[in-house]
This record gives C-alpha cells, sequence and structure tokens, in this order.
C-alpha cells in the first residue's frame, strides 16, 4: 500500500525542505534564537579561551618535563677511574635513562654562552676553573627524577645533585588544579546553553503543534517531523560558535605576535598560529554543532511519543 | 475493515468512557455513531485511528490490531486512513492547494504525483477554481471541503470522521454529505460520528448508538433515536 510515489530513503528534495523549515522558524523566534545563540556564544568564548590556555600550558608542560634532568657534580678528588665508578653506579639504577659526560670546561663554555654579553666576564675563570665536572641524568619518567637523585646524592665521590628541587612539581599540581577548575566551569556553561537552545526549539514546536498534529495525522514518521527541529538547533549552535572563533583568534594572533618574538630562544614556547587556531575553530564548530542538535533532541523528544 | 474484540478504555482519572464494546464494520459500509454527549463516542472514534489506545481488548483495522502496534509502526498504519473533524483542522497559512499537498509532501510522495493527486480530489470536492485560496478566505463548508480532500489524498481504505458537519448550516451539511456518500461508493468504509438527526433518518445507513460506553443499538438504515 505504501507505493504511490511514496519512497522510503531521505531525497534531496526532502532534505531541503526541512532545511527550509528550520530556518523559518530561526528567523521566526526572533528574541529566543538571538538569547540561545548569545548562550552558546558566551560559552563557547570562554571554552575557547580555556582550551588555548590549556592547550599552550599543556605543551610548556610537556617542554618541561622533557628537559628535567639531574645535574651530578662530580667531586673534584675524583680520578678518572673514580668518574668510571660513579657513571657505572648511576647506569644501574632502574630510573635512569641515559647519562652524558660534561667536562667542566664544558660547563663554562655553556655558562658563558648562556650569560650573553655579561658571560665575557667569566672568560678570566677559563685558567683556573671553579666549575666541577658533571654527569647530566635523564631518568626514564620525569615523576622518578627525585627518587633517583636522592640515590645518586648518597654516592662517593658526588659534590652535589641538582634538579630544580620543588619547581618542577609546583607547576606540574598548578596545571592539573587549573585543568580541574576549568572543567566544572565549562560543564556548567555547556548545560545552561543546551538548556536555552531545547527552550527554544520547544517555543518552535509549540509554535507548529497544530501543524505537528496534522503531519502525525496523515502518517508523516517521527524522523521526517523531528528533522527540521535537528536542523534548528544545528544551526542556532554553529551560529553561537562563529563569534567565538573570529574573536579568539584575532585575540590568539595578536597574543603571539607580542609574545613569540619575546620568548625566543627560551624553552618556553607557545603554539603557532597556524594549525592550532584552525584546530580551535574546528573544536569550538563541533561544540557548538553537539549542544545545538542536543538540546534540540531533549525538547522533540517528549513531543514525538504515541 | 475495522473489528474490536471485548474493547474496554479507563482513562487514567477513573473515567471509563468504553466499557466492553464488541463490533464488526465491513470494508465499503457506511456507518453513522450516535448517542448522547459523553457516552464515550469519541473514545470509540479515536481508538479506530490510534488517537486513543484501548486499556483491554483488539482492534483490528486494515487487518493490523492497532491495540498491540508499535509506535514506529503507527505513521505507516495511518496511511492507509483518512480523518475529518469538526474543526477541519487546515493550516492557516498554506493555500487550500498546500494544505492537501502537505498531507503527500510528509509522507515523501513523488511531486509529480502529488500535483496529480491534489487536482484529482480537489476536483472531487468542487473546489479546484479555490485551489489558491487560504483556508480564512473560504466558507465553513469550503473549508470542511478542503479538509475531506485532505482526508482521501492518500486513498485511505477507511475515512473517520468526528462531527464533520457539527459546525455548519443544514444546507451545507447536505453538501457534506454528499461527499462523504460520493467517497462511500468509491469503496471506501466511512465511520462518522454525529448529532445531526436529519442526516441519520434522511441518508439511510448503518447506526450505531454508544451509552455508557457500550454499543446499545447497532441497526441497518437505521433511525438516529434521540430528540435533539
Amino acid at each position: 500500500m505504501m507505493s504511490r510515489g511514496v519512497n522510503t530513503g531521505m531525497k534531496a528534495r526532502t532534505l531541503t525542505r526541512h532545511a527550509r523549515e528550520s530556518l523559518k522558524s530561526i528567523s521566526r523566534n526572533g528574541w529566543m534564537t538571538f538569547a540561545s545563540v548569545s548562550a552558546v556564544t558566551v560559552t563557547l568564548i570562554l571554552v575557547g579561551v580555556f582550551f588555548v590556555i590549556m592547550m599552550n600550558l599543556n605543551r610548556v608542560a610537556q617542554t618541561i618535563e622533557g628537559d628535567v634532568e639531574i645535574r651530578v657534580h662530580i667531586d673534584v678528588a675524583a680520578n678518572k677511574q673514580d668518574q668510571e665508578n660513579l657513571k657505572k653506579q648511576i647506569e644501574t639504577l632502574s630510573e635512569v635513562k641515559s647519562i652524558t659526560f660534561s667536562s667542566k670546561k664544558q660547563e663554562l663554555n655553556n655558562l658563558i654562552k648562556s650569560l650573553g654579553t655579561e658571560g665575557k666576564a667569566f672568560k678570566l675563570f677559563e685558567q683556573d676553573n671553579p666549575l666541577n665536572d658533571v654527569y647530566v641524568v635523564k631518568t626514564k619518567n620525569p615523576t622518578d627524577t627525585m627518587k633517583a637523585a636522592s640515590k645518586i646524592e648518597k654516592m662517593n665521590y658526588v659534590s652535589k645533585v641538582m634538579y630544580g628541587q620543588g619547581q618542577v612539581e609546583k607547576l606540574f599540581k598548578f596545571i592539573k588544579a587549573s585543568r580541574n577548575v576549568g572543567f566544572v566551569l565549562i560543564i556548567g556553561l555547556l548545560f545552561t546553553a543546551v538548556f536555552l537552545i531545547s527552550n527554544t526549539i520547544k517555543i518552535t514546536i509549540i509554535a507548529r503543534r497544530r501543524e505537528i498534529k496534522i503531519m502525525r495525522l496523515v502518517g508523516a514518521t517521527n524522523n521526517f517531523i523531528r528533522w527540521p527541529f535537528l536542523l534548528e538547533g544545528l544551526w542556532l549552535g554553529i551560529l553561537g560558535a562563529i563569534l567565538p572563533i573570529i574573536l579568539i583568534t584575532i585575540a590568539y594572533s595578536n597574543a603571539y605576535d607580542y609574545l613569540a618574538p619575546k620568548l625566543k630562544g627560551n624553552f618556553i614556547q607557545i603554539l603557532p598560529v597556524d594549525p592550532f587556531m584552525y584546530q580551535i575553530s574546528g573544536i569550538l564548530i563541533l561544540m557548538g554543532a553537539v549542544i545545538g542538535v542536543f538540546g534540540s533532541v531533549m525538547s522533540v523528544r517528549k513531543f514525538l511519543k504515541f | 475493515m475495522i473489528e474490536m474484540q471485548e474493547v474496554f478504555k479507563k482513562y487514567p482519572n477513573g473515567v471509563t468512557a468504553v466499557n466492553g464494546i464488541d463490533v464488526r464494520i465491513n470494508q465499503g459500509e457506511f456507518v453513522y455513531v450516535v448517542g448522547p454527549s459523553g457516552a464515550g463516542k469519541s473514545t470509540f472514534i479515536k481508538m479506530m485511528y490510534r488517537e486513543e489506545v484501548p486499556t483491554l481488548g483488539t482492534i483490528m483495522v486494515n487487518g493490523v490490531n492497532i491495540a498491540k502496534i508499535k509506535p514506529k509502526k503507527i505513521p505507516l498504519f495511518r496511511r492507509n486512513l483518512g480523518v475529518v473533524f469538526q474543526d477541519f483542522k487546515l493550516l492557516p497559512t498554506l493555500t487550500v492547494y498546500e494544505n492537501i499537498a502537505f498531507a503527500l509532501e510528509v509522507i515523501e510522495a513523488q511531486p509529480k504525483f502529488i500535483k496529480k493527486r491534489v487536482m484529482e480530489v480537489l476536483d472531487l470536492v468542487n473546489l479546484k477554481h479555490k485551489a489558491r485560496m487560504l483556508p480564512t478566505e473560504l466558507s465553513g463548508g469550503e473549508q470542511q471541503r478542503v479538509s475531506i480532500a485532505r482526508s482521501i489524498v492518500n486513498s485511505p481504505k477507511v475515512v473517520i470522521a468526528d462531527e464533520p458537519t457539527g459546525n455548519l448550516d443544514p444546507e451545507t451539511s447536505w453538501e457534506i454529505m454528499n461527499i462523504f456518500d460520493e467517497i462511500n461508493t468509491r469503496g471506501t468504509t466511512v465511520v462518522m460520528a454525529t448529532h445531526n438527526k436529519e442526516i441519520v433518518n434522511t441518508i439511510k445507513h448503518r447506526v450505531i448508538a454508544i451509552e455508557s460506553g457500550k454499543i446499545v443499538r447497532d441497526e441497518q438504515r437505521g433511525e438516529y433515536g434521540y430528540e435533539s
């Protein structure tokens, strides 16, 4: 009985109809559209800023993690054989990934280089170098640094062990805490946005109750009725993502232009605008779309029960 | 064909609207459903197009037990059924043509087929010349003709009408009845709830009288039987 010109798959013509219907109600809902788009906009601006900060912090954290090393100052009394023994001892520690030797001459050169023009004053010490020979030890896991350092400290011919005590742990803790606070904030905002969108869609549905009722009487499937509302939610979400993308891209580009030269030569780097801003834009559009569709699914569900 | 067996309907508020109905309506029949207000007529009619679900019993319509039908299958079931209401239920922003075409568009019929079929039913209800008008520009009788056209545009086997002449003056009511008769002679089953004594007593068909949720009378070529 279904054959009279009826087909089951969705045709382009049907999709066009759904899109038209959804756009119609977006313009008809005026203020509610504005309110829910604004809610998505505010949410996504905050989400975006949070993402930008988090991803840069993560990058810094990774750089630092990769940079964490233990500098083992070798006692001046140690002869070649003693140094060799110490090296073997350190290598036997399970936490250790690599060990490299850096003579006191190299150490002085590094110091002079790192201080730039002012470093030249230290050239005087080339004749009588007060620095120690150093073993640079890297651990397999940055969090094992402390453990390994305290073991090495007890070995013979070790005068001092340096590894940025305390600083690294503090930074990791800070990053973790800010991540958690940010997540809680964002989840709250996402819920608000979903709620506002679902209310907007509800108004559309109520305005078209009569139409929906007739559609159901003449045998429209729930999917057919649902589609325009899903699309409406989708548009609201995507519209809400536009302003955040523009604002964040402009702000980040400016921040990058300002900060990048200052950070040059520093081990802390911020992520380059390209491709980072494309990634952020993609994430924001996706989040807007998900918020929108989810909001409309929530409000349509109730109205389509038989 | 419509067949009800041991059908009961009790609403959540405790009211029993249908209290044990057994009835069989054959394909091609024309049936009036009569009875006082609040007797359960409306519930009886609504259960036939699965607007209400019976608390107990089976209702076979076009070979489907709609007391047990899965929600997913309801749309397909309704495509073989037309419904006409007292208040027409037309969409005020659409033209006459669009209102009828709407019923085919939402089931995703081919555009060519829609055009042809809508003109056919408009011709049947004699409103071809008003296809581009809005419902508000039409008289009550004309609006009801549009809604009848919409109900049969799917070529359903059964048309269910709930007081289709309730809002119309006597003369217009006769016009509407003529259209239902025409639909019926083409083989469509018509089930009509009505309070119109004159029509029931003049255009003779089977009469089912419902009181207190039960069928109290079921006669071929019956009388209205109430003072209206």
